[in-house]
């Protein structure tokens, strides 16, 4: 088995434009797919995030740490939600992806995790 | 020794047995790059070997064998990294462990090859480039040449498309029945590529690049075998047999002949018969796709005594089913092509003036419309035409036959200025 990292990314303004009534219907069939995905034995972990305005950079690798307002990517869009899961092979992870994107209106990204160390 | 076991014949049998070669290892040991470095390993045996004992007679199991065993001696030596390969031979192995050293074709294992070389996670140009690499056996040198990129970029290309099969767990099987249409689409898209590049190469070389044509038949043929009840694939095969068998009237002294021109005494009826047979059992599953209308294009144009008897009403039937299917511009201009001969050029011409925006950078619009206008008579616009034609157009043949055609125009008497 191998964990995907299944990531959305979107813009503040993409957020602002979408009617409470659509909200409400993304709301209901992200927690639909959730659940789906709980009840496949798959789930790994998954949330949303705040605002992309909220994050704070740290950089500690000097000797005080140096803290920066705002993402670390200077871009318009920003990850605002994820999941991760335990399938067997991409094509797997593929299809989850696929009913995650219907379910949340947005594009998902499909990542691999790094294979776990040998115990 | 005999002339059967120089090194260049051995290299030779080595490319025919390599898809199966590399298929099977792939199966075997889950890793694309142990598959690579064993054969490669076998290969120098046998060139050490085989001109001593000669060629054995079943070479593609003495290679899978040999590189099998290497295989196993490589992973026992590198411990290390055995548990890894363990792992991914445990992820990837869904058949019966074999004994070791016995041979046994999977006849499958070519074909879930190939599914994982097209699969659409990966980029389309390093689909191609994986196919023709670990399917065909070509060496990336030989792919690079093909596609006019520098040998660097295509080994990056290949390496890192292996690294994301590895890495994302790109699966090495045959699709399910839900996804098997789209996912046979991929591959087929892949052969067509690749066969058009070598029948329409770009680039200052040959004209035609036989190696690049034969590998796509000969890739299509053994998807053909593995899926004999997809009529796409069946399609894809009659078509591109029959667009090869009119490759030595298509290009004659270095310039291309039109489809009129072409002397119809020099094509493969081998293969039009072939090709034909085909398109008929795609006629009684009766379930069309691109591939299968455009080898039935192609049937009507092959069974012509001549470019006068050529069933103009019946390609248009056919190219009015595939725009149904793909509306491109690129389909809607060869559909005015044969309007031009139904309904004349300049109903044609309109319908290639509405494709204008579409396709104004591919060279073949501005060639078809530089045909009509020079029948039209309008000799200043078709002269115009084949200059934009000339300006895009990357096959030497092609490049010479506009070249021509250009020159037969009749220059205007005087410049603007010269009007006494």
């Amino acid at each position: 088995m191998t964990q995907y990292l299944l990531s959305v990314h979107g813009s503040d303004e993409d957020y602002a434009e979408i009617d409470p009534a659509t909200m409400q219907e993304m709301f209901e069939a992200v927690e639909a797919f959730n659940t789906k995905v709980r009840d496949a034995g798959i789930w790994v972990f998954a949330g949303g995030l705040e605002s992309a305005t909220t994050a704070t950079v740290v950089d500690g690798q000097g000797s005080a740490p140096v803290m920066t307002d705002g993402p670390y990517l200077e871009t318009k869009e920003h990850i605002g939600g994820f999941w991760i899961i335990d399938v067997a092979d991409l094509d797997a992870a593929l299809d989850w992806a696929a009913q995650g994107s219907r379910a949340c209106q947005g594009k998902v990204e499909v990542r691999p995790f790094q294979s776990e160390p040998e115990a | 020794m005999g002339p059967a076991s120089s090194a260049a014949a051995i290299e030779r049998v080595f490319r025919e047995e390599y898809g199966r070669l590399i298929a099977t290892l792939v199966r075997r040991f889950g890793d694309i790059d142990i598959a690579e470095e064993a054969a490669a390993e076998a290969l120098l045996v046998a060139l050490e070997k085989w001109p001593e004992s000669g060629v054995p007679p079943n070479p593609g199991g003495w290679l899978t064998t040999t590189a099998g065993n290497r295989a196993i001696d490589r992973l026992r030596r590198e411990k290390v990294r055995d548990s890894k390969h363990q792992q991914a031979a445990e992820m990837y192995d869904d058949t019966p462990h074999e004994s070791l050293g016995v041979f046994e074709d999977h006849p499958d294992d070519r074909l879930r090859l190939m599914f994982t070389c097209c699969h659409p996670a990966l980029a389309p140009e390093a689909r191609i480039a994986l196919t023709l690499r670990l399917l065909g056996g070509l060496t990336v040198e030989e792919i690079a040449q093909a596609f006019l990129v520098p040998e660097t970029t295509m080994a990056q290309r290949i390496t890192r498309a292996k690294k994301k099969i590895a890495a994302a767990r790109i699966p090495y099987r045959v699709p399910g029945a839900d996804e098997l249409p789209s996912r046979v689409a991929t591959v087929l898209a892949v052969l067509f590529l690749v066969f058009n590049e070598g029948y329409l190469a770009s680039g200052d070389g040959a004209p035609v690049r036989t190696d690049l044509t034969a590998e796509a038949i000969r890739l299509a043929r053994i998807l053909r075998g593995l899926l004999p009840s997809e009529p796409e694939v069946t399609g894809l095969l009659a078509l591109l047999l029959l667009t090869e068998s009119r490759r030595e009237a298509r290009v004659r002294g270095g310039e291309l002949v039109r489809l009129d021109d072409q002397d119809r005494g020099g094509w493969d009826r081998a293969l039009i018969g072939e090709g034909h047979a085909l398109v008929r059992e795609c006629l009684a599953i009766n379930r069309p796709g691109r591939f299968q209308l455009l080898a039935a294009i192609n049937a009507v144009h092959t069974d012509a005594p001549t470019a006068e008897a050529t069933d103009w009403s019946q390609i248009a039937a056919l190219y009015d089913q595939l725009v149904r299917l793909d509306p491109s511009p690129i389909v809607r201009l060869n559909r005015a092509v044969a309007i031009a001969e139904l309904d004349g050029p300049e109903v044609a011409l309109a319908q290639v003036d509405a494709l204008g925006d579409a396709l104004s950078s591919y060279h073949a619009l501005h060639a078809t419309r530089a045909d009509l206008l020079r029948r039209l008579g309008r000799s200043a616009e078709a002269r115009d035409a084949y200059d934009a034609a000339l300006a895009l157009c990357d096959n030497t043949a092609e490049r010479a036959h506009l070249e021509r055609r250009r020159g037969e125009l009749v220059e205007p008497a005087g410049g603007p200025g010269d009007l006494t």
